[in-house]
């Protein structure tokens, strides 16, 4: 295997007939946390819904784990280990929180991780004193924990996290980055899609940023942060 | 007293099968979305089947096997349809699924016809449950007696097999959000062919239940269907609990209903789904749907000015229906002008239904409001045709002034049943009212004025009025009320975050479409003649609904196309043989799956180009 777990090259996706995304090319190395930034609109939720198979037209390449994913549909895509973490959480509202984490659940991968209900309370221990509870009932950090553990119940060898620190208050968004790098150290792939250049600089490795659909640059998160004609183009408001 | 709790007891046991056929269509709705018109025709069959396999077989293992069994026979053929047919919809405009199992509906009927006959079919009693029992010193049959059992007892597997099985939540999380269970790795395709099996067997379990108590006959498909969308829609959408607590509550109206109000027993149900509707939009334990999900092709591509290919292809069909008496017949102009009408009255639904966003089951009420207000002034007060065609869209318009202030504040299938509803409500008093209506009797002898009544100037009056109907709408959806009306289907919250006020647009709108259905109405009482309860039916309603949708609900010509094709096949079929359903039913089923955009929605993906400037620009970008 080699070390690439994600490649898309020239990736074109539309809206009826607009069209969003142009000639987007992004990797992520095996275990390497990836930021998407951009400001809002710029197609970054895009990429994630094109890369799991969920917009309706998409044109391009995307391998993952060395398998064309390009033609599949989504739950194929996260069978094969590509776990979704969306951005407004989508958490099943009627369902519990051990029935969220059940709608996840896949069976165990022979490489990688092997989450249970209990890792995951050991990981996001707010969760643990709520497993009955209906996910309509929790606060926003706790449903962006639950739709994380979710994701993870399916074992994924790589997750896209869409906007993980969106909305949430700073002692939550510490937890958030505190487990991104628990998943790094489990040798898990990340791309998130940020807006918080200093969230992202403090979890990821390299960075792309995009506007309209396009990607305008991609460095390591140091260069990136060294470069403040990019920043003050795609980034500042 | 005896006799009360009697009849309790037997509403109870009504509520028992009611229940079983409700909590299979909700199911069926809460994971797919799709309204299965086809629901009661598994009741249906579900009924044949155990009175085919209970009379090959005797005894007890006989009756009850038959019973099992042709349950799971029914839950195989939903698997066969959502296999076969459904399947293939999935990504088609919302609702286009209700036309393909409006064609299973006519397909079953004439199977039933062809293999069981059109008589009546007595089933043999329930081994072990064919005797009495004595409440109150009255009799009253076993077999009731464990129907009322059997309803909560079902309810009860029901409730753990949703809340104690894997199967069960993924159904539950899918009924939510399909397209996140998706990608949390759980395959669509598997859970929705699952819940068809189980969804139709409970239909067909209800149907085979009934066998013990009452004939078997094809009029049992539609009765059940639309009392199960009641049950369903009062219980609240994807609620078993509610389609539970709603079927009791039918289940007693029924049973009481006739005591208390022997004059309106028909339209009870009706009444109380309307007040329930009023009162809570959501039915007793439904809630307000989570912003809808997963749902992409609910977008909605833009509408266009006709371009020059169109505004061409118009004139030339225009001019070609001016020509045409000099070459037709008679009879083949009476047809003409009937697919004129209902071309009107499609139109006037597709307003509603297209740029509206609002769904109508009942759009008949219209129709025939439009129909009756012309023919009671010739019965009672001798008015000529003018007036009567000047009336009959008022009194449309004014119906569907009152009706429509209660339905715009509904969405989605809460909102098209609260108009079927109405209709039915309407139909019932054209039809029980019977010093003023004659009831199923009718109006006879509403004839066109003298000046129109040769054939060829009655289809031009109808060709000018007809026209110019369609048109105006057209005209309408372009004018800003027409932007305004999309922008609230499209965004209400943005909508009236500008300050449009969407329901006051919708009711509006909806007032519009039903003044130009009875205009139709009208045309259609002096082109026959007469005018019969059966116009404010729900047959009529549906014939709109398929019409529209044949057509694609997403464009302007196509209603005009789906009249025009639907009529026309009718019309021919039923000339040409006995078994017209089923032709009709199969021909339906085609066109679906090789126009799953409509027929003008198919024809504009090919030539859209050609017929739009402006799509041909986007194109081109």
């Amino acid at each position: 295997m080699t070390g690439q777990m994600l490649t898309i090259e020239k990736l074109n996706s539309f809206y009826g007939r607009a069209h969003i995304l142009f000639d987007v090319a992004l990797e992520a190395a095996r275990g390497e946390v990836v930021a998407l930034l951009g400001r809002n609109g710029a197609g970054k939720s895009t990429t994630f819904r094109s890369i799991m198979g969920l917009v309706e037209s998409r044109r391009g390449h995307i391998a993952f784990a060395g398998q064309d994913i390009s033609r599949r549909p989504p739950h194929e895509i996260a069978r094969l280990g590509l776990g979704y973490v969306p951005e407004d959480r989508r958490i099943f509202t009627d369902l519990t929180v051990m029935e969220n984490l059940e709608v996840g659940r896949q069976p165990p991968r022979r490489e990688g991780a092997s989450w249970t209900p209990e890792r995951l309370f050991a990981l996001f221990p707010n969760l643990a004193e709520m497993r009955d509870r209906p996910g309509g009932r929790m606060s926003g950090g706790e449903q962006q924990m639950l739709t994380i553990a979710r994701t993870l119940m399916g074992n994924p060898a790589m997750i896209l996290l869409d906007e993980p620190s969106e909305g949430l208050a700073p002692r939550i968004i510490e937890m958030m980055a505190h487990a991104i790098l628990e998943l790094k150290k489990e040798g898990v792939t990340v791309i998130l899609s940020e807006q918080n250049l200093h969230f992202a600089s403090v979890v990821s490795d390299r960075a792309y940023v995009i506007e309209k659909g396009r990607i305008r640059y991609q460095g390591t998160m140091k260069e990136l942060a060294a470069d403040e004609d990019v920043r003050r183009a795609y980034l500042t408001l | 007293m005896a006799f009360y709790v009697a009849q309790f007891l037997s509403g109870l046991s009504q509520a028992a099968s009611l229940f079983l056929v409700a909590a299979g269509l909700s199911i069926i709705f809460g994971v797919t979305r799709i309204v299965n018109f086809a629901h009661g025709s598994f009741y249906m069959l579900g009924a044949y089947l155990a009175y085919m396999m209970a009379d090959m077989w005797s005894g007890a293992v006989g009756f009850w096997g038959a019973i099992l069994l042709s349950a799971l026979t029914v839950g195989l053929l939903g698997v066969a349809m959502e296999v076969l047919l459904l399947r293939r919809l999935y990504r088609s405009p919302e609702l286009f699924q209700l036309l393909a199992t409006f064609g299973v509906v006519l397909v079953v009927q004439d199977v039933a016809l062809a293999i069981w006959g059109p008589e009546d079919l007595l089933g043999p009693r329930a081994p072990g449950l064919d005797g009495v029992v004595r409440i109150f010193g009255l009799p009253f049959p076993q077999y009731e007696l464990f129907l009322i059992v059997l309803g909560p007892a079902v309810l009860g597997l029901l409730w753990l097999t949703f809340h104690r099985t894997r199967w069960g939540t993924l159904v539950r999380a899918a009924t939510q959000d399909r397209e996140m269970t998706a990608a949390l790795g759980v395959n669509q395709t598997w859970l929705f062919t699952s819940v068809l099996f189980l969804g139709s067997a409970l239909a067909g379990l209800g149907g085979a239940l009934q066998i013990p108590r009452e004939a078997v006959n094809l009029q049992m498909d539609i009765n059940i269907v639309v009392e199960a969308f009641v049950v369903v829609v009062v219980g609240g959408m994807g609620s078993v609990t509610g389609a539970f607590l709603a079927a009791l509550l039918i289940g007693q109206l029924q049973a009481f209903g006739i005591l208390i109000f022997p004059g309106i027993t028909l339209v009870l149900v009706f009444l109380v789904m309307a007040v329930v509707l009023v009162v809570r939009p959501y039915g007793l334990l439904g809630r307000a749907p989570a912003t809808a999900r997963g749902e992409s092709h609910a977008l909605e591509p833009p509408l266009y000015p006709a371009g020059r290919g169109l505004q061409f292809a118009g004139l030339a069909l225009i001019v070609a229906l001016i020509a045409l008496p000099a070459v037709l017949g008679d009879y083949a102009l009476v047809v003409l002008t009937e697919v004129l009408i209902l071309a009107l009255f499609a139109a006037s639904l597709h307003f509603i239904m297209g740029p509206g966003g609002m769904i109508s089951f009942g759009h008949a009420a219209y129709f025939g409001l439009g129909a009756y207000g012309a023919a009671l002034l010739v019965e009672h007060f001798d008015a000529g045709m003018v007036t009567g065609l000047v009336v009959a869209p008022l009194a449309a318009g004014v119906g569907a002034l009152l009706f429509g202030w209660f339905c715009v504040r509904l969405s989605g299938v809460y909102l098209a049943m609260l108009t079927l509803a109405f209709a039915q409500i309407v139909w019932s008093v054209a039809f029980q009212w019977y010093s003023v209506t004659g009831g199923d009797n009718g109006i006879l002898g509403v004839w066109p004025a003298a000046w129109a009544s040769p054939k060829w100037v009655f289809y031009y009056l109808t060709l000018v009025l007809c026209t110019g109907g369609v048109l105006l709408l057209r005209r309408i959806i372009f004018a800003p009320f027409g932007y305004a009306l999309r922008a609230g289907r499209d965004s209400p919250l943005r909508s009236d975050a500008i300050g449009l006020d969407v329901t006051r647009y919708q009711w509006l709108a909806f007032t519009l479409a039903g003044t130009f259905a009875g205009l139709a109405g009208g045309l259609y009482a002096y082109a026959k003649g007469s005018v019969f309860p059966t116009l404010l039916d729900i047959p009529i309603s549906v014939d709109g609904l398929v019409m529209v949708l044949l057509g694609g609900v997403q464009t302007l010509s196509g209603p005009i196309v789906g009249a025009a094709v639907f009529h026309g096949l009718e019309t021919e079929m039923v000339r040409y043989t006995d078994y017209w359903r089923l032709l009709l039913g199969l021909t339906i089923i085609l066109l679906v799956l090789v126009f799953p955009q409509g027929i003008v929605g198919a024809l504009q993906s090919r030539l859209g180009a050609r017929f739009s400037p402006r799509l041909r620009e986007q194109v081109a970008r």
